[in-house]
């Protein structure tokens, strides 16, 4: 049985929806993209405004991850803490210690905090298993997704230590804890195994409060815990309140961008799908007048329209929802590593209330022409078509038919005026859509100059080290826009962490550094070297700051490897210093005064000269001349050739001098652009494709709409010689003002937007942005984003004006 | 004598199976004649006027107007031959709406490529001639039937064609209405004007035309030409 019944509803509404094929396709595709659009950017929006709360919802973090001392705490003791009142789920004690791997290569890894668990799962803290599977036995290895790379995968062997005997250890998965309760796990055995004199066996305990919401519920929730054992029994505490402030600092770049392209997405799904829907309605009141006159009564009439306009959009609403997870979800699987490898899926509330928002909206667009349509007396509705229309568009006409055009083109000038709401629609739908298309050029222009500006190092011909770069580990990546785990210890190459340093405990092969003063020699004596400068990447300390932060030092003119400025200059000599935005905050310091920086036992006072722009999260890494520092040496040999000198040539006969000295020489290649900007990047093409879609649907519609009722006038055109071609260009030429006036308008909102949402993105890393970031549009870009608004509209009204042009004129002159 | 309108066998089909809707039907139309097409409904009337206006194609035969066969022209062709050869006036007017008198009677001038000051020109001259000048800056809407009709007559001569078609003219007109317009193509039939009229109205085909084709089914029942010729 047919949903209408196979009465005479039932008919008017299959025949209804059967005999306007076209405009049934476009509601449904209309409101298939306007769904899949709101579902994709809702659910970036939600993944981007509360990931770390989601994936520690989905794992049941931890609210408080203690350690105790076994020795004073034993495990039963420990186990009745978990039955405090007010606490709400525990899991452990775990054991957990501190180690430090050595890669194959023989490079240390940061200091990792490795828990012995024998599972991932537990009543807290479910720790999501991203690749490989759990540590089973001894010798077994899990470690944190965010090390994953090239040199550490599954199946890579490690020993716990730079030591002769220390035991080995086989990568055998990767996972996360939103918690951040450990950096790496292993079977429970192997951690009381690996513990040492300086690395204790403590007993970690994790815990969910019923109140743990404020730094006060969780200060009062410690001391609980403190209190129920015996005094020194509790070691420390980690809060997840600060693990949330760290982990939403490296989300937030993408917040602002994100929440951007969501409105923008929401807004234009409403509008088009509205337009559509109403327009849809609005043009059929002949055919309810004929109703009417044969019989239906109002409300049938009423729920007929409402039906025809809801069968259609109900499927593309169900499309939409299904298309928008098909895309949401590798966009958030990307999304995943942008927020720390916390697997995001697309919220189930999401598939429901877009679906539900999307049903009032069409309900309620068509109800309004409907109800309309039902109040309408049936002489008038029945009149639609064959009496004259009188007034709007003819002052339009009169004024258009002034301008020195073919007349087709004049005529189709002023067709917008006819309709004016559809036209605003319709004007709104290729504004947006060139909002979001100025914006997402912006971004990802400006996305670039971030790229480009990151690795100045690049820029070099060729680069000549003091080690080997392939004997070197790579760091672990650095969590987005937050901290990136300890830096690696002084004195390394600018690859990576430096070699183990020797002691008389290791024996482990150490690297072979060559001789910086040979090397530098081997670059001065060849004769393509046009100019070069050195640079070490290394450690210092700096006055007022606790623990030491990163310095890049440089020896000879290093202006070509010069960050973006954001104020002041680069360093031109000794006594300089160039710092970032955050340093400057850290230290209530500005551009002039002087800080007082200390590098193994030189100690030297600089002046800040400028302000570079750096997002390297909430690492400081501040730029000195070498010279200020005799102990220091540089590590890497930045190159410039003549002209018409090979970099590849260049490079083979320097590696041929320094190699044997255990240093090498490549040339520099374009680096692979951070990941993040690219996923930012990938986000902003694919949602501005589906925007971009939407618009020139909701142009598309309306223009079907209008040919549609313009028909007959169409046909008496070409009884009276218009042209097929004259006809494409008169229904070309009435969208191509709202193509203009979109245009006009969309590009300076886009600008306007990409001008307020990248400073908020920088803000979130803790930058401001230098010029050649944000001023990224070129006047001939702006131009050609101008007229993206006419080729939106042009696209969205090249099918029907198609149609229009091929219409039998007899066939187009009996229309109705 | 120059013939405007030259149709050899020519037939419509809609329906592949079933008997043609016009003809096989050969006929010719002179220079200056005027020529009413009657006969009840579904004779084939208004089928026999589209094939001449090169709005439809026959299923078999030629159709060629002012010397050229059009049955082959392309839509583009046929739409540039039709505003420089062919004027047209509809039982319903078919003026558009929100153009002025004078836009809707410059419209195929314009598309023809003429200045807008000469066709602005012309429309005066036929506004004059056909007593609707004081309607020049109105909107069809506000008109009467009859000077409805009127204008689309003055829109249809406005290229100077060579063959002008009225289908039912003034069949939605009221009786003075109709009398006006009848008095109208009677005068241009006296200027010269070749013109081929459809229309129930014996009375009207009577006072207008020079020659009737009645058509039955599709087919020549009555030929007043061939009648007054045997």
């Amino acid at each position: 049985m047919s949903l209408f019944g196979t009465g005479a509803m039932g008919r008017v509404v299959r025949s209804g929806v059967d005999r306007r094929r076209v405009q049934t396709v476009v509601i449904a595709v209309a409101t298939m993209m306007a769904v899949a659009s709101a579902v994709v950017a809702g659910s970036l929006m939600v993944a981007a405004a509360a990931p770390f709360d989601n994936a520690f919802t989905k794992q049941r973090g931890s609210h408080i991850t203690a350690q105790f001392d076994p020795a004073k705490a034993s495990a039963a003791e420990l186990a009745k803490t978990g039955k405090l009142p007010g606490v709400a789920a525990s899991a452990g004690p775990y054991p957990s210690t501190s180690v430090r791997p050595v890669d194959r290569a023989g490079f240390q890894l940061p200091t990792l905090t490795l828990v012995g668990r024998s599972g991932p799962d537990g009543a807290v803290d479910r720790v999501d298993l991203k690749s490989g599977r759990w540590a089973q036995k001894p010798g077994e290895i899990v470690l944190d997704a965010s090390l994953e790379g090239p040199a550490l995968g599954i199946g890579t062997p490690m020993k716990t230590s730079d030591a002769k005997d220390a035991p080995p250890l086989l990568i055998v998965g990767f996972a996360v804890s939103a918690s951040k309760t450990a950096d790496a796990w292993a079977a429970p055995a192997q951690v009381d195994a690996l513990a040492s004199k300086g690395n204790p066996v403590a007993s970690q305990m994790l815990y969910r409060f019923d109140s743990a919401s404020t730094k006060w519920q969780i200060i009062a929730d410690r001391k609980k815990l403190a209190a129920s054992v015996v005094p020194g029994a509790l070691l420390g505490t980690q809060s997840w309140l600060d693990t949330k402030r760290a982990a939403d600092q490296g989300a937030a770049a993408t917040v602002p961008f994100v929440m951007a392209f969501g409105a923008l997405g929401i807004v234009m799904s409403v509008i088009t799908v509205s337009s559509v829907i109403s327009g849809a309605v609005g043009t059929s009141l002949r055919r309810i007048g004929i109703l009417k006159a044969i019989g239906f009564t109002p409300s049938e009439v009423v729920r007929a329209y409402m039906a025809q306009a809801l069968i259609p959009a109900v499927v593309g609403i169900v499309l939409g929802v299904v298309l928008g997870n098909l895309l949401a979800v590798p966009l958030l699987s990307d999304t995943e590593s942008v927020y720390g490898g916390v697997s995001l899926s697309v919220a189930w509330w999401v598939d429901v209330a877009v679906p539900a928002a999307a049903l009032v909206v069409v309900g309620l667009a068509a109800l309004i022409p409907a109800l309309r349509a039902g109040r309408l007396r049936t002489v008038e509705a029945i009149a639609v078509g064959r009496t004259p229309r009188t007034g709007r568009g003819q002052c339009a006409h009169r004024a258009m038919g002034l301008l020195p055009l073919p007349r087709p083109v004049t005529y189709g000038l002023a067709t917008p005026f006819t309709h004016p709401v559809r036209t605003l629609a319709m004007l709104l739908a290729v504004a947006f859509g060139t909002v979001a298309a100025t914006f997402a050029v912006g971004l990802t222009s400006s996305l670039n100059a971030i790229g480009t500006s990151q690795d100045p190092e690049n820029r070099a011909a060729v680069t000549v080290t003091t080690t080997k770069p392939i004997e070197v580990a790579p760091p672990p990546p650095p969590l987005v826009g937050g901290d990136a785990g300890d830096p690696p210890p002084s004195g390394g190459s600018d690859a990576g962490p430096p070699p183990v340093e020797n002691s008389a405990a290791s024996t482990s092969k150490k690297p072979k550094v060559a001789d910086p003063a040979k090397v530098r020699s081997a670059v001065t004596s060849q004769p393509g070297t046009e100019s070069y400068y050195g640079k070490a990447r290394t450690e210092v300390a700096v006055a007022g700051i606790s623990g030491s932060i990163r310095a890049s030092l440089y020896e000879g003119d290093s202006r070509s490897g010069s960050y973006e400025m954001i104020s002041g200059h680069w360093i031109t000599g000794k006594g300089q210093v160039v710092v970032p935005s955050r340093f400057l905050e850290r230290t209530s310091t500005k551009i002039g005064d002087t800080v007082r920086v200390t590098y193994e036992k030189d100690t030297a006072t600089l002046r800040i000269v400028g302000e570079s722009f750096d997002t390297s999260g909430s690492q400081l890494e501040i730029h000195a001349d070498m010279a200020d520092f005799t102990s220091a040496e540089p590590s890497t040999f930045l190159v410039e050739t003549k002209p018409g000198v090979s970099a590849d040539d260049y490079a083979q006969k320097v590696a041929a001098v320094v190699q044997p000295l255990g240093g090498d020489a490549t040339t520099g290649s374009e680096s692979g652009q951070d990941g993040v900007i690219l996923i930012m990047a990938a986000m902003a093409v694919l949602l501005t494709l589906m925007l971009i879609t939407v618009a020139g649907l909701g142009v598309l519609n309306s223009v079907v709409l209008d040919t549609r009722e313009r028909i007959h006038d169409l046909g008496v055109c070409k009884a009276i010689g218009m042209s097929p071609r004259q006809t494409l260009s008169l229904v070309l030429a009435s969208v191509a003002v709202i193509g203009v006036t979109g245009g006009l308008l969309g590009v300076p909102a886009g600008y306007a937007l990409h001008h307020v949402v990248m400073p908020v993105m920088g803000r979130a890393v803790g930058t401001s942005l230098p010029s050649p970031v944000l001023e990224v549009y070129e006047p001939v870009q702006l131009l050609l984003l101008g007229l993206g608004g006419v080729v939106i509209a042009m696209l969205g009204a090249l099918i029907p004006a198609g149609w229009a042009a091929r219409a039998r004129t007899d066939t187009a002159l009996r229309t109705e | 004598m120059h013939q405007v309108i030259e149709l050899e066998g020519v037939a419509k089909r809609y329906d592949s199976a079933g008997a043609p809707a016009l003809g096989p039907l050969t006929l010719s139309v002179a220079k200056g004649e005027a020529l009413a097409v009657t006969g009840p409904s579904g004779s084939g009337k208004s089928t026999l006027l589209n094939l001449v206006a090169g709005l439809d194609k026959p299923t078999d035969g030629a159709v060629i107007v002012a010397g050229r066969r059009i049955d082959q022209l392309s839509e583009h062709a046929l739409a540039k031959f039709r505003r420089e050869h062919i004027g047209m006036a509809f039982q319903f007017f078919n003026l558009l709406d929100d153009l002025t008198v004078t836009d809707n009677i410059q419209l195929p001038a314009q598309l023809t490529g003429t200045s807008r000051r000469k066709a602005a020109a012309r429309a005066g001259d036929l506004m004059e001639m056909l007593s609707i000048q004081k309607h020049a800056r109105a909107y069809p809407g506000r008109l009467s039937g009859g000077e409805r009709q009127r204008v689309a007559v003055a829109r249809a001569l406005v290229n100077r064609p060579a063959l002008l078609l009225a289908d039912e003219p003034t069949g939605a007109l009221d009786t003075a209405s109709g009398h006006d317009v009848r008095n109208l193509l009677m005068d241009l039939h006296r200027a010269g004007q070749t013109i081929v009229l459809v229309t129930h109205d014996l009375t009207l085909a009577e006072a207008c035309a020079s020659r009737t084709l009645h058509l039955v089914d599709g087919h020549v029942a009555l030929d007043s030409y061939a009648q007054a010729v045997r």
